[in-house]
């Protein structure tokens, strides 16, 4: 045998992904629709949340929804109740969601049809951050109850994601949740970052976050050349 | 806990650049950044099970962990971050999120034999 020799192969290991990631943002560019993606710890109210925003943005836009979990259907069934188009990706023992899944699961799904499409990641802070998904925005949602530092927490995905949202505002004055701390945790971890304070649940809020969205989709499509 | 996916495709990685070689793997090399979100001792330990009966078990996995590198817009620099809660630049202290390096998830050499 020959002296052991150290060859360069510089492989990116998430290639793989990545490269379904960017097939899929061009689809959905091409398509005109635009995707955000969700990412939140467990039991921050994501799927409230994301049925609120289904049923608000409907009046006025085509919307639909696929959700990841590792086991069940009972979000997709919480979710159709805003009549929005829903699919579920179980993912089994995974502990987030990958490119390649979302391709799979809209397969049978015309995107001409859609103006806004929204993927509901696992419930997890840390997995989900590595794995492109062809998204336009990524959302990072945490309640108040979770407490101001959890962007501090997780500085990984909130460094990944493009927007907050802090959600459960109801609960505000019970936890003594203080917005300014939060604020400078966010900060800390994503200068700059955009962030909004709502309760899905009493509405308060949600009306400026809705803009956004509207305004963000109004932006990709003037910067598409027709 | 996503380290196991991550061990297997780094195995399969090595593997398919040794076939192409047909050398025989004693090491990989990884370079991980600050912010790829993968947990070292997790990834250590998911390696030795990915590796179990293929032809890189008993090979090490050497990992160069790669700081947050941003460039200051104040100090029109490149600072390396001293840690992930804080993304101001450690001279000026002024907020920055411009990442230049800390997401690399990258085999990038092997220790091979012939």
């Amino acid at each position: 045998m020959s002296e052991p020799r150290l060859i360069e192969v510089r492989r990116n290991i998430l290639k793989q992904n990545d490269v379904i990631a960017r097939a899929l943002r061009e689809q959905f560019r091409d398509a005109g629709v635009f995707i955000v993606s969700l990412v939140s710890s467990p039991g921050s109210g994501k799927t409230t949340f994301l049925e609120k925003t289904l049923t608000q943005l409907q009046p006025r836009y085509r919307v639909a929804a696929l959700v990841g979990d590792l086991a069940t259907e009972n979000d997709a069934v919480r979710l159709a109740r805003s009549k929005a188009p829903v699919k579920q990706i179980t993912t089994g023992t995974l502990c987030h969601l990958e490119a390649a899944m979302v391709q799979n699961a809209l397969q049978d799904w015309d995107l001409h049809q859609l103006d806004f499409l929204f993927i509901e990641n696992v419930g997890n802070l840390v997995c989900p951050s590595a794995y492109d998904l062809g998204e336009n925005l990524r959302l990072v949602l945490m309640s108040v109850t979770e407490g101001e530092d959890k962007p501090q927490k997780y500085p990984t995905i909130f460094n990944s994601a493009d927007v907050a949202v802090v959600t459960k505002n109801e609960l505000s004055a019970a936890v003594e949740f203080d917005w300014d701390t939060a604020r400078r945790s966010i900060e800390s971890v994503r200068p700059g970052m955009q962030s909004f304070r709502l309760s899905a649940k009493t509405g308060e809020g949600m009306t400026e976050y809705l803009d956004f969205l509207s305004h963000q989709l109004a932006e990709q499509r003037t910067a598409v050349p027709s | 806990m996503h380290e196991f996916s991550i061990a297997i495709g780094i195995v399969e990685a090595a593997m398919d650049e040794a076939k192409q070689r047909n050398v025989q793997v004693s090491a990989v090399h990884l370079r991980l950044g600050a912010l790829s979100g993968v947990v070292k001792h997790a990834l250590l330990f998911s390696y030795e099970v990915a590796c179990q009966d293929t032809p890189l078990e008993g090979s090490r996995l050497l990992i160069e962990e790669i700081p947050v590198m941003v460039f200051c817009p104040q100090c029109k620099e490149k600072r390396l971050l001293e840690s992930v809660q804080c993304f101001s630049c450690p001279e000026c202290l002024s907020p920055t999120g411009e990442v230049l390096q800390g997401k690399e998830l990258e085999v990038y050499a092997l220790k091979v034999e012939e």
